[in-house]
């Protein structure tokens, strides 16, 4: 027989358990709310519009302006370079994984790039600055080019092997949840595997290759570590990804820790660009979910 | 029309016979699931590979145009020969193999593309033919063939996936005839079907034998019976008999075809 | 005879080509994998190679005279010619030393002490500052054997120095444990909650949809913002001391959130229902059921992805340079809400150091936490297959 008591002692509980998962929301509330109330701050001491194209980025002077069109292109151009990096190899490693390695090598492949992925990215920061961006200058030097210590280039490498495991693992689970029957009417009807594999399995897997090279698009865009310890802090405007560039989240990083009052312009435009940040990763994440839901629904798969 | 005989390999290589197995023997790790397999495949003539599940016959179906292949830890001997050559040769190319003979699948597995690429992609890839008007001929024919063109002519271009099973299924048969094959394999084809789309394919079998060597795995009797010409029946990896469908199910040979015939078990 | 042996009817020509761009392809992804494992592999060989002299430390013997005059400028406790051959941090600790063993007081000794990071560095044969003089006094040493390298105990003993030679991870690596700790306090009964709401008690409704699309959105958020967050509501709005693993707990404590939601539901996901019908058929309440028989079974799947949760947030560093926690902090917190720094945070600071001696410094605290981190996984892989069940 049940008591009141212990029905009450019931509710207690499940009221708890809600209350816990409403915790979620309120941190996403939360972030939003904490960055958009100093960005709204931002924007009455200046431009909006200036913010997102103008092309001049001094603050900390009198008279300091705040466009930050270059930082965006910053971001833009290392985003690039890592997607240049991760997308092929990524996926070419998912598909040698799923297609043509034995299932006892995919067996130590798999936790190979997970190990990759484990690896902090502070620890990758280091190894841009360290290693890849001296070998960078020399090599263009080799090239009669002149590379900057903080290239945008080595920068760019780094990001790219950094999200290389995730495009990897995710880009191996779609094509593996491919169904076989596919890959069986391709070879029936004459077609080798590799045939096989570039006209009826990746493209069967494209959403889910684009929700992971999203992901890996959308981590790339808010990676902060190897930006700040690898790339440039001054804001340029240039289509050379051997000179140093700066990105969001390195003048996110830079303003904050400074010496500056917080309800400067210079500390808020931390949070602008914030609200960038938040927007762009999240409508990434959504177009990345839907992509995988359609393939979802495309063949009935529950376990992705 | 001879008969072939009980379980003997006929010793005449005569013109009407397309595919024989000799000695065939197919290990799936230690598991011996085909068993000295000796068979004569006549050319345009429909053979029903018949028995109970894991008897073997999809096996041996698979061996046809080497499909085996691609599982882990299988290991065959004997010989498939073809146009008197052996297709388990050193020199064979696996993939011309499958170029000439065609499969259709036990559950209709359109491509995700439209009815039209569905079609024209395999010869396209092979050069049987160029883009444009080539293709298109192409793509009408097969579908004629297929009997699925009036059902789809004004619809090439939405996806094979959109239309019904059975129109499915006949459309993966377009897709295997459009590369232009000797032998068409059809492992359990309208097992996933209702009887409407089971009786199309049926009547649409029998059409395409004047071009075809036709071999289907089915376990259904009376698809056997209506459709092929010689039928084998298949049990634990042996090929326990094989004769005209007539025979084979009128006056069965050995115990076990007759008590499976009759539906003792299966 | 001889002629049909050699007729192939299956020969096609125009096959070649074909398989041609076949191995390339595959030669393709083959290589993309070669690749990856070679950058770890050299990224591995490059950190080893830094790091490898960080074992070691160069100590020197002197002469030492405790003294009146050395108890007061430290400097004077050794001959003229050495003073820049010693480390500044064994010096300075002299008048300290004095106070708590003043029998040493008038005595002289010929003793082993660390050496300055600058001789450390030529001992290493690295790139140094030293002048022509202070290296041949370095030779003469040394053909002395009055020089030599040691086993580095101070990396692991003490804490941050801004005098590379005196440098360690000790309050760093304590620094991260307690922020862990309230990662763990905090993340783990939220994300077990949550989980046990959403996979056992919650209906299709707005709020559960809300609720999941939220948790998704949650980790793809950069950890950047949640330092954002962790600034303007723990440090500006609820006033929690600046720096301190209070803040960077809680802070990490919401990026660890979904991680610990996703997989403590996998695990609830994966007790089969008989479990559950059972329970109800002892006429035992939903709550009863879960607390005694199903959050036992999963237990070993939630804990796993606990442990990966916190290996995350172990190498996270972004969000905790927002709230501060990269201030120069030599000693270990002795609380939660004391000023810290964390492992990572530490490593960021060495790197951008400018003295040479600091990069061998860095990357033996980058080997010591990618040791953490692959222990920490090696324990959540080893819990998975261990208690994995098959039903």
């Amino acid at each position: 027989m049940i008591t009141t008591k212990g029905n009450s002692k019931e509710n207690i509980i499940r009221f708890l358990l809600i209350f816990a998962s409403v915790i979620s929301i309120i941190t996403t509330i939360g972030i939003l709310f904490s960055i958009f109330f100093q960005a709204i701050e931002f924007f009455q001491l200046k431009s909006f519009w200036y913010f997102l194209f103008g092309t001049e980025w001094s603050p900390g002077q009198e008279n300091s302006k705040f466009g930050a069109l270059p930082i965006f292109a910053g971001t833009f151009m290392i985003t690039v370079i890592a997607l240049l990096v991760a997308i092929p190899v990524g996926v070419g490693s998912a598909i040698y994984m799923s297609e043509y390695s034995s299932r006892l090598r995919r067996n130590i492949l798999k936790p190979i790039l997970e190990i990759l992925a484990g690896i902090p990215t502070v620890v990758y920061g280091f190894f841009a600055a360290l290693t890849i961006a001296p070998a960078i200058v020399s090599i263009s030097g080799w090239f009669g080019l002149t590379a900057a210590y903080n290239s945008a280039l080595a920068c760019g490498i780094v990001m790219g092997v950094m999200i290389i495991p995730i495009i990897a693992s995710l880009s191996d689970d779609v094509l593996r949840a491919v169904p076989n029957s596919q890959r069986n009417a391709s070879l029936a009807l004459g077609m080798t595997h590799s045939e096989t594999i570039r006209h009826i399995i990746v493209p069967s897997a494209m959403p889910g290759i684009i929700s992971a090279g999203l992901l890996g698009l959308s981590k790339a865009i808010g990676e902060t570590m190897i930006v700040v310890m690898a790339a440039g802090l001054r804001p340029n405007l240039s289509w050379n990804p051997l000179e140093d560039m700066t990105t969001v989240t390195v003048r996110i990083v830079d303003s904050l820790v400074g010496d500056h009052a917080f309800d400067s312009p210079d500390t808020m435009s931390a949070f602008a660009l914030g609200l960038v940040l938040f927007v762009v990763t999240l409508v990434l994440n959504m177009i990345s979910l839907s992509q995988i839901r359609k393939f979802k629904a495309k063949y009935k798969i529950n376990t992705l | 029309m001879k008969s072939s005989g009980n379980n003997t390999l006929n010793p005449h290589r005569n013109s009407d016979i397309k595919i024989t197995a000799s000695g065939l023997n197919l290990w799936y790790g230690d598991n011996h699931a085909l068993q000295d397999i000796n068979m004569d495949i006549h050319k345009n003539k429909i053979t029903a590979l018949i028995g109970p599940s894991g008897c073997g016959k999809s096996t041996y179906l698979r061996c046809i145009n080497r499909m085996n292949d691609l599982i882990d830890n299988t290991r065959i001997t004997g010989e498939i020969v073809i146009d008197s050559k052996n297709i388990y040769d050193a020199d064979i190319d696996v993939v011309a193999v499958r170029k000439r003979i065609g499969m259709v699948f036990q559950q209709p597995n359109p491509f995700p593309k439209s009815i039209y690429d569905n079609i024209s992609y395999a010869p396209l890839k092979h050069r049987l033919i160029k883009k444009g008007i080539e293709s298109d001929e192409l793509v009408e024919s097969s579908l004629i063939s297929a009997g699925l063109w009036e059902e789809v002519k004004d619809k090439l271009k939405s996806p094979g996936t959109s239309l019904s099973g059975g129109q499915q299924q006949r459309l993966c048969i377009a897709r295997a005839i459009a590369v232009k094959p000797d032998v068409i394999l059809m492992d359990e084809p309208t097992s996933a079907l209702d009887p409407i789309s089971t009786e199309k394919i049926e009547s649409l079998m029998m059409d395409l034998k004047k071009d075809y060597t036709i071999v289907i795995v089915t376990h259904n009797m009376q698809q056997a019976h209506r459709t092929a010409d010689y039928a084998a029946y298949f049990h634990l990896g042996n090929m326990v008999e094989y004769n005209q469908t007539e025979t084979l199910f009128n006056s069965p040979a050995e115990a076990l075809t007759e008590s499976y015939i009759s539906g003792r078990f299966g | 005879m001889n002629n049909q042996k050699n007729h192939n009817p299956f020969y096609d020509p125009s096959l070649s080509s074909r398989h041609r761009s076949a191995r390339l392809f595959k030669a393709f992804t083959r290589g993309s994998i070669l690749i990856t494992l070679a950058f770890l592999c050299f990224f591995i060989f490059d950190m080893v190679r830094t790091a490898y002299p960080a074992m070691w430390q160069s100590y020197v013997k002197v002469e030492v005279s405790y003294n009146e005059k050395s108890s007061k400028i430290s400097q004077k406790a050794i001959d003229k010619k050495f003073r820049k051959i010693v480390s500044r941090a064994w010096l300075r600790s002299i008048p300290k030393l004095l106070k708590q063993q003043p029998e040493l007081m008038g005595t002289t000794a010929n003793q082993w002490v660390l050496a300055d990071d600058q001789v450390d560095q030529y001992m290493k044969g690295h790139h140094h500052n030293l002048k022509q003089k202070q290296v041949s006094v370095i030779e003469t040493l040394k053909t002395n054997a009055q020089i030599e390298l040691r086993w580095n105990n101070i990396f692991l003993s003490q804490g941050d120095s801004k005098l590379p030679e005196n440098a360690g991870v000790y309050s760093s690596l304590i620094g991260s444990i307690f922020t862990l700790f309230v990662t763990l306090a905090i993340a783990f009964p939220l994300g077990v909650m949550t989980a046990i709401h959403l996979e056992e008690f919650a209906r299709d409704n707005m709020l559960t949809r809300i609720i999941e699309v939220n948790i998704n959105n949650l980790a793809a958020i950069p950890s950047i913002l949640f330092g954002l967050l962790g600034l303007a509501v723990f440090i500006n709005l609820f006033g929690l001391p600046r720096s301190s693993p209070l803040v960077g707990g809680l802070t990490l404590a919401l990026m660890t959130l979904p991680i610990i939601i996703v997989s403590a539901r996998a695990a609830l996901r994966s007790v089969p229902d008989s479990i559950r019908q059972a329970g109800y058929g002892l006429g035992l309440t939903k709550i009863q059921i879960i607390q005694g028989n199903v959050l036992p079974i999963a237990f070993p799947g939630i804990l796993t992805g606990t442990i990966i949760g916190l290996a995350q947030a172990m190498g996270e560093t972004a969000p905790l340079i927002i709230i501060g926690m990269i201030a120069f902090i030599p000693d270990s917190p002795n609380s939660i809400t004391d000023a810290a720094t964390v492992l990572p945070a530490q490593i960021f600071t060495w790197a951008g150091m400018p003295e040479r001696a600091y990069v061998e410094k860095t990357a033996a605290g980058i080997m010591v936490i990618l040791l953490i981190l692959f222990f920490l996984n090696a324990a959540a892989i080893y819990l998975r297959k261990k208690y994995e069940i098959k039903w």
